[in-house]
């Protein structure tokens, strides 16, 4: 995808490896690794921590954070497979087509543009999803739950909410500087 | 953990940098990336687990574990690790600045040395000095943070075996035991001392620079 993009094109790919990909697998998984087994609620009553970590956490913090580096690297892709196209096509009539079928014009300019608004677009909403899902972007010590088959109102303590908020933060403000890399990005083709 | 991309980037920047450059990113891969990724990790791999109060308590180990280790060693000195890499990137994107103009001005028909395109040896100087200082600096500036972070954060350098714990819901001064303090001791001296050496690399290297380019000067005007 770097051969392709403008200046700030390969910052973002840069950004996105080194302070997303890259901290994602080196160390916020091994955080979220144990959640499940180290949530522990102030209960003997069996099926009682299983209901009520279901209830807390429907999609897990880490998941979610994959499925949004899968979701917002697509995009990139959409650009790689148009150039492939246009080179498929001068191969196919032997011809030269195209000045340069790299070059950002015409067509090409446009899949770039779908590509940026679908990379900002689907940052967006993945940050609206993890504040909706959460109640913002903090984690609690402890969590009162009331589910069947928990007998009445438990005490149910989360594993490490501080690391967690701390690599959530983190999650958020890369987040942010990329929408704020994509739209630079975006600005500059358009006056272009 | 996939630190094998992060040598492949690094490896690249290693073409354009100075001798003492190439002696940082070799103490960088061995005694920090290898060393945190063979043995620190598994020293610290089962520390929640093994972390014990002295309470049947339910929910007291998770609120003392993490009363008292707001971000675990093993993920400062991964972020360390990745912070102190990342200005390398810059220089790597320098070049390859560069190399696209040089081959550009080349196209539209400007005469370029060809044998220098060739052989592709790049000078730090000009411009690319003053990134690959930067980065150096940058590089000087993060080591310090994290190196005071964790002495802010853990009181020091020293793992205790011992920790009294008075979180709610401990119903009073509970003692937890730490898993492994000698050994997660001994890395985290080991960590702090290689951390030192690469600051003591990079100090040297700044200097070099900095003296290379006052040499030259003098000579320009002459």
């Amino acid at each position: 995808v770097n051969k392709y993009s403008t200046g700030v094109g390969r910052i973002w790919v840069a950004v996105v490896f080194m302070f997303r990909l890259l901290v994602y697998v080196a160390a916020a998984e091994d955080i979220w690794k144990y959640e499940h087994d180290e949530f522990e609620c102030n209960i003997k009553q069996p099926g009682c921590e299983n209901v009520c970590f279901d209830h807390f956490f429907p999609v897990s913090h880490i998941r979610l954070w994959a499925l949004q580096l899968i979701t917002v690297s697509t995009p990139s892709l959409l650009v790689v497979f148009h150039v492939a196209y246009r080179e498929n096509r001068e191969k196919h009539h032997n011809q030269k087509l195209y000045r340069n079928p790299g070059e950002i014009d015409g067509g090409l300019l446009c899949t770039y543009l779908i590509s940026f608004i679908l990379k900002i677009g689907f940052e967006i909403v993945f940050l609206v999803l993890f504040y909706k899902l959460y109640n913002g972007f903090k984690i609690p010590h402890l969590v009162k739950c009331d589910m069947r088959p928990c007998p009445s109102s438990v005490d149910c303590y989360i594993s490490k909410p501080t690391e967690k908020m701390i690599f959530l933060y983190f999650l958020v403000a890369t987040s942010c500087l990329c929408i704020i890399l994509n739209l630079s990005e975006l600005t500059y083709l358009i006056f272009k | 953990m996939d630190w094998g991309t992060l040598q492949t980037v690094l490896g690249g920047v290693n073409k354009h940098s100075t001798s003492i450059g190439k002696i940082w990113l070799t103490v960088l891969f061995i005694f920090r990336i290898m060393i945190l990724v063979v043995a620190a990790e598994k020293v610290w791999g089962d520390e929640q687990q093994d972390f014990v109060c002295n309470t049947l308590q339910p929910g007291c180990r998770n609120v003392c574990y993490d009363h008292f280790f707001p971000i675990s060693h093993i993920r400062l000195w991964a972020l360390q690790l990745i912070f102190v890499s990342t200005p390398a990137l810059l220089v790597a994107m320098h070049v390859a600045y560069t190399r696209h103009e040089k081959k550009r001005r080349f196209r539209n028909g400007e005469k370029i040395d060809i044998e220098e395109l060739k052989n592709e040896t790049i000078h730090i100087r000009g411009p690319l000095w003053w990134t690959y200082t930067s980065s150096i600096f940058f590089r000087i500036v993060f080591e310090a943070v994290f190196m005071y972070v964790f002495y802010y954060m853990y009181d020091g350098y020293q793992m205790p075996r011992l920790v009294k714990c008075d979180a709610w819901p401990c119903p009073n001064v509970v003692d937890c035991f730490v898993s492994r303090p000698t050994e997660k001791t001994t890395f985290t001296i080991f960590m702090l001392a290689v951390s030192g050496i690469c600051m003591v690399l990079n100090l040297a290297e700044l200097c070099y620079l900095v003296i290379k380019i006052c040499m030259k000067v003098p000579g320009k005007t002459t």
